[in-house]
């Protein structure tokens, strides 16, 4: 069970959440339940071609048919609104929602059909007649890097967006006296977290106020303000309502393109707009795939396991658009060595366009391939030294006395104690037992393996890589906020500025502030604002919402518990430092029956300003603004950069048998260890670690995006894309350790991640200890059944190689 | 496409609902934009999801499957109709809030649509206490990304067994 610190009443406590009765009884509120009066739907065509001109489009029989309101082309809506942002420094590869002149992929949208409902706009959406000239396509980096590649976007004169070549530490040296090197490709395959709730987005426009009101399924930074700038409108012309409950999201939920789509239909056409991607539209021309990346791994080290340096050179297929998504690149800079004392590493980010779909933000932000190719090397390593997988990392594994530690990257760790959390896994696993099973297992004919893994969670989610890949950004803040307020009734609630998709927030909100007033968190009221209401938030991504707005909400409730002890203070007329604060009443130390309850110092505060004391504001409301631990600063000269602030651990046991006759694999035992400092829900720390081991085992397993040679998606449906049901997902242990994080206001760290950023590695692991006595193995994502199967295959035909590993 | 309305009368959630629709609108539609009861939520309208799971006379069925004509003089149950007539939720509700059995809740209508049929199906073949495997295999057709599961199975069996408990 878990080590929670002693000294808390909340935090850490079995407790339920606050949202989850309203889930239970039907009572969310998603985008798609927003009802307004005259609601009009959208419906899009999308471009058949992976890449081609458009000729012509007709759309006067669509636009005649009754019902329809209006059929709007590329032509019109670039006229009127401006490029979506993007994030690296290519200003050529514009973007907007509909296409015009180019498509650029299958699914890019071409026309959008408005209607009086979602049937009727398909139905004259298949009315619209567009005439193409297909053009060459290039789907693959390799072939998009060559000179004679076709381009996706001309005016960019390259189909590279970015390519660094960062040096941090004396890897030449390192790799010229390290005893053995080994160099191998790790390919994690395209695959997202495809939330059950699609993208959905309502706006309606005000031409009496002039404001633009948006419900959206939404989980994106500075959302309001690009929405603004893309239909060039002021900030403060753009309401969000972030009361809408997001059907899950873990990154991909950032539908700028659908809102300043409907955002300006509903402002053209004076009626409410809707879109509701359907399944198809969400997986082809959602643009919410993941990352699609080649990492070739080269690795420096010697006899005794110690490994000296790392060049990891990593080739990413964005997709047809910029975006943020290349800088998912970037983030792993904040981990790039993982959890090892690696002292110098070269890092070598290529992002390339290519005719699929683009790319966005997937939870972990590009560090899940990352730490599934650190932990394929350190396999590899082993296997070559023939040393023990685990004795391997033991060996490696920063110290518990080394910290805080700084990596060559220059990101510091925080805190960690990452062997006794391996160590934990492996007896919650009987790992002896488990290595008697295996072997059993194989005598028994069957292919049986274990993977491990060890891996870190950077959390805190900040901005601050983004300098690195592009010099005209100097962000320095990626702040979050919270407001207190307690009501006349002496009822407390708390305002937060973003929307959630299932992390539960409210609870968390609820949770802190009565930690620190003392007070029931179950009557604790936690809203959320609209952008123009809402103090600053850059919303819940890079696992950073239990440290920032954690804190933040911390910040304020300190705010006013200190503001009741004043009030006190002045009637006892007496210090601050004499007022006993207890459950939100008072009273004069030493002198008990000097009393002042919650409900007469509230009373003060709303109603009796002669009795406070000077310089306090009458009503009772705090608000506090927190930036990032650590963050604030640009990178230096040597590109040497603090990314995120905090850092949680974990090491998953996996137990894999392949049945030899069909290549079918199955998880028959999951240990995660998992140490995220201080948790402040476990229960909803647990959900999102076996949630995230579940999408973990779907990216290793299952899930591709996959297309053909004329460049169409062929994982359009959940029929050939697959999402692992109750059957694929084994039973899953957690064991807790807690290694409070020194920088959070309760030792608290990120756990948004985590699950997923270890669990692709460790069965990707276990897959090639199963593999490994035929002499084979299998370095891509996902091992599905049928790679598994044609793996096999080749160690059938090549038998002479059993039990050979590559030497020299 | 023809612009004939059909009458539809269904018992939903122990009331008669009755209106005109046209023959192409899927019972979860009509649920949805015509009933206003939007705890049926849509997830892949290809019948794999299971987000849109509700009974059809006892029986979980894909409600983005079906027409709303077809459900014609049936019996539905939505989530809306699963708490008791009072708001108390029922057991199996509250047993997903004990275990935190969801996050973002959006599969949760269906899940708990799948499980409550389980339940009924396990009373009635006198199988108060499910094991682990039935219960996953129960909830297969049903797609969860936030929760790998495990916390719904917890619920599903800790329900089972408070069920037992107060039939015996």
């Amino acid at each position: 069970m878990g080590e929670t610190p002693k000294g808390f009443r909340y935090i850490g406590a079995k407790r339920r959440t606050k949202e989850d009765p309203r889930f239970v009884t039907g009572r969310g509120r998603y985008a798609a339940d927003v009802a307004l009066h005259g609601l009009h739907h959208v419906a899009l065509v999308a471009s058949p071609h992976a890449s081609a001109r458009i000729v012509s489009i007709r759309t006067d029989v669509a636009r005649a048919m009754p019902g329809v309101r209006a059929v709007v082309t590329g032509e019109e809506f670039c006229a009127a609104t401006d490029s979506l942002a993007i994030g690296v420094d290519a200003p050529s590869v514009t973007r907007w929602s509909l296409a015009r002149d180019h498509v650029r992929y299958a699914g890019e949208w071409v026309v959008a059909v408005v209607a009086e409902t979602r049937a009727l706009a398909e139905d004259a959406a298949e009315l619209v007649e567009v005439e193409y000239e297909a053009l060459p396509h290039v789907m693959e980096p390799e072939c998009a890097m060559m000179e004679a590649s076709p381009l996706v976007h001309p005016a960019h004169g390259s189909n590279v967006l970015l390519h660094r070549n960062f040096v941090w530490g004396p890897v030449a040296e390192e790799f010229a006296k390290a005893e053995h090197h080994l160099a191998f490709r790790a390919t994690w395959s395209r695959s997202a977290t495809v939330p059950i709730e699609t993208f959905a987005v309502v706006a309606q426009w005000h031409p009496g106020t002039e404001i633009l009101d948006i419900w959206a399924s939404i989980q994106m930074p500075k959302y309001p303000d690009q929405t603004a700038k893309a239909l060039r409108l002021p900030g403060n012309a753009v309401r969000v309502h972030y009361d809408v409950d997001v059907g899950g999201s873990y990154g991909v939920k950032r539908g700028l393109k659908h809102t300043v789509l409907v955002g300006y239909l509903a402002r053209r056409l004076g009626v409410p707009v809707r879109l509701v991607e359907d399944r198809l539209e969400n997986m082809r021309g959602g643009d919410m795939h993941g990352p699609d990346r080649s990492f070739d791994m080269n690795v420096a080290f010697d006899h005794d396991g110690t490994i000296r340096a790392l060049k990891i050179r990593a080739v990413d297929n964005v997709g047809a658009y910029a975006g943020r998504a290349p800088f998912q690149l970037g983030k792993p800079i904040s981990a790039i060595c993982g959890p090892y004392r690696i002292g110098a590493v070269a890092y070598e980010p290529v992002s390339v366009m290519t005719n699929k779909t683009p790319q966005e933000a997937v939870r972990g932000f590009g560090q899940a391939p990352t730490n599934f190719a650190l932990e394929r090397t350190m396999d590899r390593v082993a296997r070559y030294l023939q040393m023990d997988q685990i004795a391997l990392r033991q060996k490696n594994l920063i110290r518990k006395d080394e910290f805080p530690y700084t990596i060559p990257s220059g990101s510091t760790y925080d805190s960690g104690d990452y062997h006794t959390v391996l160590d934990k896994a492996l007896n919650a696993i009987d790992y002896p037992a488990l290595v008697r099973r295996r072997d059993a297992a194989r005598e028994r004919g069957l292919l049986a393996g274990i993977g491990i893994s060890t891996c870190l969670e950077p959390s805190g989610g900040n901005a601050s890589f983004e300098p690195l890949f592009n010099p005209k950004i100097d962000t320095t803040t990626w702040m979050d906020s919270c407001l207190v307020r307690v009501d006349l009734s002496g009822s407390i609630t708390g305002i937060m500025g973003t929307s959630s998709s299932g992390q539960g927030h409210e609870t968390l909100v609820a949770t802190v502030v009565g930690e620190i007033l003392q007070r029931d968190p179950a009557a604790i009221r936690v809203i959320h604002a609209d952008s123009l209401s809402a103090l600053p938030s850059n919303s819940p991504v890079g696992s950073r919402m239990a440290i920032m707005l954690g804190g933040a909400a911390a910040g304020a409730a300190r705010i006013i518990r200190d503001t009741l002890i004043s009030i006190a203070a002045h009637q006892f007329e007496c210090a601050s430092e004499d007022i006993d604060y207890r459950d939100g009443n008072t009273s004069l130390k030493g002198v008990p029956e000097k009393v002042l309850t919650w409900d007469q110092l509230v009373e003060i505060a709303h109603r009796k300003i002669h009795r406070m004391p000077a310089g306090i504001e009458p009503g009772l409301q705090a608000k506090f603004v927190w930036d990032v631990p650590t963050g604030g600063d640009l990178p230096t000269a040597d590109n040497r950069v603090q990314v995120y602030p905090c850092y949680a651990f974990e090491a998953h046991v996996v137990y894999v048998e392949i049945d030899p006759e069909t290549a079918a694999p199955q998880i028959k035992r999951y240990v995660c260890g998992h140490d995220c400092g201080v948790m402040i829900n476990p229960d909803i720390v647990h959900g999102m670690t076996y949630g995230g081991i579940a999408h973990g085992i779907g990216a290793a397993l299952y899930e591709k995006f996959t297309y053909d040679e004329a460049g169409q998606l062929t994982s359009g449906t959940f029929m050939d894309y697959l999402i692992p049901s109750a059957l694929e997902v084994p039973p899953i242990e957690i064991v807790d350790h807690c290694t409070p994080s020194p920088l959070t206001t309760f030792g608290q760290k990120g756990s948004g991640e985590a699950g997923y950023l270890g669990a692709p590695a460790a069965v990707a692991n276990a897959i090639n200890d199963a593999l490994a006595p035929l002499g084979v193995e299998v370095n891509e994502l996902p091992m599905s059944h049928l790679a598994i199967w044609e793996t096999l295959c080749k160690a059938d035909a090549g038998k002479a190689g059993i039990g050979k590993e590559e030497k020299r | 496409m023809s612009d004939t309305l059909y009458p539809v009368s269904v018992e939903v959630n122990g009331e008669t609902r009755s209106g005109h629709v046209p023959a192409r609108t899927s019972l979860v539609d009509w649920l949805r934009e015509h009933l206003n009861l939007t705890g049926t939520h849509i997830g892949c309208e290809h019948g794999v999801c299971g987000a849109c799971t509700v009974m059809l006379d006892g029986e979980p069925i894909r409600s983005c499957l079906i027409y709303a004509v077809q459900a014609d003089g049936h019996r539905v149950v939505t989530v809306e109709g699963l708490a008791h007539a009072d708001g108390r939720l029922s057991i199996l509700q509250d047993s997903f809030c004990e275990t935190h059995a969801l996050q973002c809740g959006y599969c949760t209508p269906g899940m708990l649509i799948a499980a409550q049929a389980f339940l009924d199906k396990a009373l009635l073949e006198r199988n108060p206490r499910p094991t682990e495997t039935q219960i996953r295999e129960a909830i297969s057709g049903n797609l969860c990304r936030c929760t790998g599961y495990q916390q719904i199975v917890d619920a599903i069996a800790l329900a089972a067994r408070r069920l037992a408990a107060g039939a015996e």
